[in-house]
């Protein structure tokens, strides 16, 4: 079925490896126009057509304001007015998807909730809280290393401790996508590095498909299966990669030699090295 | 432990500082025979606080409930209205104009006419008080609610909640330091407004016996109702600040 959707259509660096995958993200020609207070249109996202497939982690690379926030929140159905097909499990998005998890660049905590309320605040809005929705955000807490923490406030936490709370949050109740833009931008390198392992590990357990918006060629190298490349705006793909480097990825992966061809390669897309 | 100690030596500096200017006080009326009438010394009041211990409490309870209906309404009506002003450009553009009218005028000025509405009794204070404690409420609550983070709505959107979930969960409890800012500086008003309506026409609470004993020139009764005066609306203060540390437990305890 994925099979053939794609050769109908054949977006840029569609491979036969990851046809037998189910696809969960459709976007066929995704357009994107603001209208800006001057008058005059902006146009920030030209064309963007790919397939994500179930249980891929899959980063969209660009510069900075090249439109890859603004189409993944497009995904997220919280950006209206695009034009072309985007579709999660074959329904058009037109409003948030119940089964997506979004962790923002920011941790976004509700500084008035300990650790666990803000956790188990999506289940409360679904009205589904509970001790169900307790346990599991204790369960999260503890994959993510916070055990203990449970009934912390947000401002006795470091940065990094919060994104990963933010992390759980959007864990919660269990969505088949999770979508992140830039989560970990703010973090230090350290903080950062060990931000990969954890995603990659949790992604590993729970087995959600991610999208992943960044603006560092080796974070994107070293966490997908696939990098989608954005041009400058408005937006186009400028290059579709598959990351051949075998999971688990480790701190040594970074200094091989596929990796770093791997990481020019994005580089050579994004108009920085020839 | 320590924190407590802390707390206590912190608590040293403003009594030193009290006790320094009732002994100065009391050193200069005693030394300079300063008339009683003129300025009663701090042994005069405390002696005329004790002998009208129960008259003082009488005449608190009065003006006390005048603060605290005044307050509260000015809480009941002044949140809605922020809410109102808050979310719709429509009532803002409306009701933001009128409200400066009402504060720029000097609620002295205002208040015979509510007397004359109100009649003598309790609800002339309480409309009073209620007048000059609404404004900081509606302004603050208004800000807070506006200044909620973009991203926290952001993320609620993005969980699909409703709109009064955005509401309650998220821009409510966003605004609710601000809505202590103003209810701090609202129930001080609020005794004030009190006190300028039992200055203008009552027969009771602390206002109406300080402009009694005055005219008796009765001074340290005066200056009795004065700590009094000024006793009522620490207290009322503090309790604020004990609703704020109960209700904002998160405000607490950060790096």
């Amino acid at each position: 079925m994925a099979h053939a959707n794609v050769q109908e259509t054949g977006p840029a660096g569609w491979t036969e490896k990851a046809s037998t995958l189910p696809v969960i993200g459709k976007f066929r020609d995704v357009r994107q126009e603001f209208l800006r207070k001057t008058g005059n249109p902006l146009l920030a996202i030209e064309e963007i057509s790919f397939d994500l497939f179930e249980g891929h982690l899959v980063s969209l690379l660009g510069p900075s304001g090249c439109g890859k926030t603004t189409f993944l929140k497009i995904v997220a159905g919280l950006v209206k007015g695009y034009t072309g097909t985007v579709q999660i499990n074959g329904v058009d998005v037109t409003d948030p998807h119940p089964d997506v998890g979004f962790v923002f660049q920011q941790p976004n905590l509700m500084p008035w909730r300990t650790v666990i309320k803000n956790v188990t605040l999506p289940m409360e809005i679904r009205k589904e809280a509970g001790p169900e929705a307790t346990a599991r955000a204790h369960e999260l807490l503890k994959l993510v290393g916070l055990e203990g923490f449970e009934d912390a406030y947000p401002n006795q936490l470091s940065g990094g401790m919060q994104q990963r709370v933010a992390l759980c949050r959007a864990l919660v109740h269990s969505p088949k996508l999770l979508l992140m833009d830039e989560p970990f931008g703010a973090l230090d390198e350290l903080t950062r590095m060990d931000m990969h392992d954890l995603l990659l590990d949790i992604r590993e357990k729970t087995g959600a498909t991610c999208l992943f918006v960044t603006h560092s060629i080796s974070e994107a190298v070293y966490l997908s299966d696939i990098v989608v490349v954005f041009s400058q705006r408005p937006a186009v793909i400028a290059d579709f990669i598959e990351i051949d480097l075998a999971y688990p990825r480790t701190p040594e992966t970074r200094y091989s030699a596929d990796f770093t061809a791997l990481e020019h390669r994005a580089s050579r897309a994004l108009g920085i090295t020839r | 432990m320590t924190k407590l100690l802390n707390n206590w030596r912190l608590a040293l500096y403003p009594v030193a500082g009290i006790v320094v200017i009732l002994v100065v006080w009391q050193l200069y009326t005693d030394l300079f025979g300063v008339s009683q009438i003129v300025l009663p010394s701090p042994t005069d009041i405390w002696g005329a606080m004790v002998k009208n211990n129960s008259l003082l409490l009488r005449e608190t309870w009065p003006t006390l409930l005048e603060c605290i209906y005044g307050f509260a309404l000015a809480l009941a009506l002044g949140i809605p209205i922020a809410v109102a002003v808050a979310n719709s450009r429509t009532l803002n553009l409306i009701l933001y104009p009128i409200l400066i009218a009402t504060q720029s005028i000097p609620k002295v000025a205002v208040a015979p006419i509510i007397l004359i509405w109100f009649g003598i009794g309790m609800e002339s204070k309480l409309a009073i008080a209620f007048l000059v404690a609404f404004f900081p409420i509606v302004v603050d609550t208004a800000t807070g609610l506006r200044a909620t983070p973009p991203g926290l709505i952001e993320l609620a959107r993005s969980l699909r909640a409703s709109p009064s979930q955005v509401f309650w969960k998220v821009q409510f409890p966003a605004a609710l330091p601000f809505i202590f800012a103003g209810s701090k500086v609202a129930v001080t008003l609020a005794v004030i407004g009190a006190v300028i309506g039992e200055f203008v026409g009552s027969n009771e609470g602390l206002g109406n016996l300080l402009l009694t004993a005055n005219s008796q020139l009765n001074s340290p009764l005066a200056w009795a109702a004065l700590v009094w005066l000024s006793a009522l609306g620490i207290g009322l203060f503090v309790i604020v600040v004990i609703a704020e540390k109960i209700f904002m437990p998160w405000a607490e305890g950060g790096h």
